[in-house]
Order: C-alpha cells, then sequence, then structure tokens
C-alpha cells in the first residue's frame, strides 16, 4: 500500500490539500483572535508579558486555530516522509497565500485592494518557480 | 510602521524557513511513517533536528502572533513568504548552489511583492464593538 501511495499524485495532491485546508482555517481563526485581542504591544505596555500572555491563551477562537494549525503541523510531517521537501513546502505555501487571501477578504472583512491581490498573485508564482 | 515591528516582521521570514528545513532533515532521517504506525510522528517531536524545528516555529508563531495583533493576515503574508527568498539567497552566497533564471524571477516576484503590500496601509479599520470578524460563529 505504501509504495503506491508514495508515488500516486493523487495522494500527494490530497497530502498538500489537508494542510492547505487546516493551516488556513487555523490562520483565519488565530488573525480573528488576535483582532479581538488588540495590540499586544499596548497590552504589553499596561499588563506586562504575563498580561499579553493570559490575554492570548484565555482566548477561545486561539486555542480553535491553534488545533487546526496542529492538524496543518501534522499532516505536514506525515507529507514529508512520504514525499520531498520541495514539492510540499512550496506547493502548500503557494496554495496557503492564495487561499488566506481569499479567506481574510470573505471571513475577516480585510481591505485587499488590488495591491495585495497582486502581491498574493506574485508570492504565489515566485514561490513556484523558486521550487523548479 | 516602527522600525521594532519590521524587526518581528524580518524574524517571522527567518525563522520559518530555518523551522521547516530542520524538520525535513528530521524526519528524512525517521524515513517513512506509514498509516498504520502514526503514532511515530508522536516519537518523531522528541528527536533533536524536529525538536530544534520546533524550537525555531515557537518562535516564528509568537513573533507572528504579535505581527497579526497590529497587522492584517493580507499584509503579513507576504513576509512570510519571503522566507523563501531567504533560502534561496542562502543557498547562492553561502551554499554556493547556481540558481535558475526561473529562480531569480522567483525571487524577484516575492521581492516585489513585499514591497506593494509594505508601501500600503497595514491594518483595516473595524468599527469599535462591532465583534471581530471571522469563524466567530465556530468558537463562540
Amino acid at each position: 500500500m505504501m509504495p503506491a501511495l508514495h508515488h500516486s499524485g493523487l495522494a500527494n495532491a490530497a497530502m498538500i490539500a489537508s494542510i492547505v485546508v487546516a493551516a488556513t482555517v487555523g490562520d483565519v481563526l488565530i488573525a480573528s483572535a488576535m483582532r479581538q485581542i488588540g495590540d499586544l504591544d499596548d497590552i504589553k505596555a499596561k499588563s506586562g508579558l504575563p498580561g499579553a500572555i493570559k490575554a492570548v491563551i484565555t482566548n477561545t477562537r486561539f486555542f480553535c486555530g491553534v488545533a487546526a494549525m496542529a492538524v496543518s503541523f501534522f499532516s505536514l510531517l506525515f507529507a514529508l516522509s512520504h514525499a520531498d521537501l520541495s514539492l510540499v513546502a512550496p506547493a502548500s505555501a503557494s496554495l496557503t497565500v492564495v487561499t488566506n487571501t481569499v479567506a481574510g477578504k470573505v471571513f475577516l472583512k480585510e481591505n485587499v485592494d488590488r495591491r495585495r491581490w497582486l502581491a498574493a498573485l506574485c508570492v504565489c508564482i515566485g514561490v513556484a518557480l523558486l521550487a523548479r | 510602521m516602527t522600525f521594532r515591528r519590521y524587526l518581528v516582521l524580518a524574524f517571522v521570514s527567518v525563522s520559518a524557513p530555518l523551522g521547516d528545513t530542520f524538520l525535513d532533515v528530521g524526519m528524512k532521517n525517521i524515513g517513512p511513517v506509514s498509516l498504520a504506525h502514526v503514532t511515530t510522528l508522536f516519537h518523531a517531536v522528541s528527536t533533536p533536528w524536529v525538536a530544534s524545528g520546533i524550537v525555531l516555529l515557537i518562535g516564528f508563531f509568537a513573533s507572528y502572533l504579535t505581527a497579526l495583533s497590529w497587522a492584517d493576515l493580507t499584509f503579513v503574508l507576504p513576509a512570510t513568504s519571503f522566507g523563501n527568498v531567504i533560502v534561496a539567497l542562502l543557498a547562492r552566497f553561502w551554499r554556493h548552489e547556481d540558481i535558475s533564471l526561473s529562480r531569480w524571477v522567483g525571487i524577484f516576484l516575492i521581492t516585489a511583492a513585499v514591497g506593494f503590500v509594505t508601501r500600503g496601509p497595514s491594518y483595516t479599520e473595524h468599527e469599535k464593538g462591532a465583534p471581530a470578524p471571522g469563524a466567530a460563529e465556530v468558537c463562540r
């Protein structure tokens, strides 16, 4: 079973997709949590480092995000044990940039103007070219 | 954006690719992990390369959280991608590896992307008191 998995493009695509989906969910939840918490520099100035750490670790949304990132991390480890870093890292990184940009616009209501769309496109193509 | 904040973004850029490379070395030493022995992944965490990679990625995560507290996700993203450029430049000037024309174009595109984004606003202001958007419905 494992040699088939190792050589299958579909298996590689599934592994990369699981990394990308989990990473995007994690990024959106964590970004949303940090927006809810506020500027950590301000919190640190008022309550010190323990206050800033407490503000982060007592946020439910943050923990949901960390859980999604953990899924993404173990998916990455699993993928790295079967496929080359030169395939897994750039493919997952460039796809995550695109999905995160769309998610930032849709879920976080960020001001994704033409400049940021162009940047996401440049990063995506750039990462793909670096992997060649 | 202050100088200190640019330093935080620089650390975000450097720590992630180094951490990923350490993880790769560690996992290649362990070898393929089958679905029947997925618990091997937990053992992998205690090996030196994977553990060092995790320490670097924890540093990345702390700086990433700090950046997300004062900047948009779509502003921070190109900074994380800039790590790929750092790896390629280290390969060229430290490891003396050849870099093809397509890779130089890739480096140029990612650098240009970082340039585009950093010239714009770093944070989208939302109405005070409005719930932070996102998957709030999931985690309330």
